[in-house]
């Protein structure tokens, strides 16, 4: 398919969006590499106190002191963890329920007020509850993660199921299909873009979940670092868990990202 | 092969009832090709839903002697997800139908019409007509017994659509199927059907039957013939525009 006999014009125009992008890109990393300078300069001349704001050299001393004591990829994979599993047990439960509510008009009906509630409520109101529930081990937070995840699943994928092309749903019902067949056949492959929506807002929302859920309740993870250096000041702590905690959720939501292009090549 | 004996349709929603079609008597023959022509919004689309039986007359009855009917759309309703092989399969599947055989009969439907090279496309990569093509082939891959046509050709452009309006007739008439077509546009009635049944504004019933029978079955050289423009007014007259 690929054409090499480009007219100069169109040499051009390629060259022109080739710069663009190296443009872009290097502004992305200037302004990257200038707020973590300006932030180090200030830091080094005592600007800025550095006690209260860090630097990142003494991030990068944290970091390295972490990982001699062992503790830094424990506290990580704790987190990950948690949100990992939490991310899941929500995408599942959320997309199992948005189908229950699909399959039933009174269903959908009867549960709307229920959800709509639930999904205003903030959740961290149920911290007291859950830890007297389900205890203060790692089951809290990733009850806290689900919590907070699973009713934006649902009803963004009900959104994406009720959204589906009602011609094409005519066509279903002039060919006689079932419920189920209709489900199988072209509610969920015509959705598969909503679900990829849906799996980007609920990998931000199990980020919250699980940090808040150490907030509440743990004993490791980076949000129980950053809780622990505040409480004892050592604020070099809170900045590195916060910057790690960037480029996890950075990394996470580029996954999720990757996988959509992959799958909406044909929408 | 299908009869309208006396069909009534009444739409009930919470802020009343209206009557969509009233007293409603025509029938289609086995291998005809019969158009509905009426004023928008008369309930055209509520005469095919009785014909599939997708909905029921709320009084009278509609006869037929089979139920193996296809459904052709306005839109194509092409699924972008499936390759044209894949559009094409989906009745089969939906009516579990999909044995070896009766795919092999689809693909040969599809290939004698033109779209052997198109089997691995996905519906993004055609055209408006070419869709509308393979649209007509998934309505033949459950050998249907019955055509019902909802304005297939009104989403496509004018050239395109004179293109498919013959490229579907003809293929409909070579695979002798029987068809009942609903449109708004005189001059596709008169150049694809056997019979024109002209119907009133909303409640729909019947206001005449007219039976065309100059020139050949192509509707090319039927668009061609004198009496194409003497049946046109006659109709327009006759739908008071």
């Amino acid at each position: 398919m690929k054409n090499l006999n480009y007219s100069p014009q169109h040499l051009i125009y390629l060259k022109k969006i080739k710069r663009n992008k190296i443009f872009v890109n290097f502004m992305r990393s200037f302004i990257l590499v200038l707020i973590l300078g300006v932030w180090e300069l200030c830091a080094a001349f005592k600007i800025i106190d550095p006690f209260i704001t860090s630097s990142p050299s003494r991030v990068v001393k944290t970091i390295i002191d972490l990982y001699l004591n062992g503790s830094l990829f424990y506290h990580i994979g704790v987190t990950l963890f948690e949100t990992l599993l939490g991310f899941i047990i929500a995408i599942v439960a959320g997309y199992s329920v948005a189908i229950l509510l699909w399959m039933s008009n009174s269903a959908r009906k009867i549960f709307e007020p229920y959800i709509v509630v639930l999904n205003s409520l903030p959740k961290i109101a149920l911290g007291p509850l859950i830890i007297i529930w389900i205890g203060t081990g790692y089951t809290a937070i990733i009850f806290m993660t689900i919590l907070v995840a699973v009713i934006v699943c649902i009803m963004n994928t009900l959104t994406g199921f009720c959204s589906v092309d009602s011609t094409m749903l005519t066509l279903m019902r002039s060919m006689g299909a079932s419920k189920i067949l209709t489900l199988k056949k072209l509610i969920i492959p015509a959705s598969i873009p909503a679900l990829m929506n849906t799996l980007k807002v609920a990998v931000g929302l199990a980020w919250i979940g699980s940090i808040m859920g150490e907030y509440i309740v743990s004993r490791a993870g980076l949000g129980y670092l950053i809780v622990y250096g505040g409480q004892v000041f050592k604020l070099d702590l809170v900045m590195t868990a916060t910057i790690i905690l960037c480029a996890l959720a950075g990394a996470m939501y580029g996954v999720v990202a990757l996988l959509e292009k992959r799958l909406l090549k044909l929408y | 092969m299908v009869e309208f004996k006396e069909v009534s349709y009444i739409y009930h929603t919470k802020n009343g009832e209206t009557k969509a079609v009233e007293n409603m008597s025509f029938s289609v023959k086995k291998g005809q090709f019969v158009s509905v022509i009426g004023p928008s919004g008369c309930g055209k689309t509520t005469i095919l839903s009785l014909a599939a039986g997708l909905l029921t007359p709320s009084y009278g009855k509609v006869e037929k002697q089979s139920n193996e009917y296809g459904y052709m759309l306005q839109r194509d309703a092409l699924f972008p997800w499936r390759t044209v092989r894949g559009n094409i399969f989906l009745p089969l599947e939906i009516k579990k139908r999909n044995s070896p055989k009766n795919r092999e009969n689809a693909l040969m439907l599809a290939e004698k019409y033109g779209l052997k090279d198109f089997l691995d496309k996905t519906p993004n990569e055609l055209s408006g007509g070419m869709r509308q093509r393979v649209a007509l082939i998934r309505t033949l891959a459950a050998q249907p017994d019955l055509l019902l046509l909802d304005e297939p050709f009104s989403a496509l452009d004018y050239q395109t659509r004179l293109e498919v309006c013959d490229d579907v007739q003809t293929i409909i008439k070579s695979e002798k199927k029987t068809a009942l077509l609903v449109t708004h546009d005189i001059s596709e009635a008169i150049a694809l059907s056997d019979k024109v049944v002209v119907l009133s504004a909303r409640p729909a019933t019947v206001i005449g039957e007219h039976n065309i029978d100059f020139g050949d079955n192509n509707p090319k050289h039927r668009r061609e013939c004198p009496e194409f423009a003497t049946c046109f007014e006659a109709l327009r007259r006759q739908l008071g525009i």
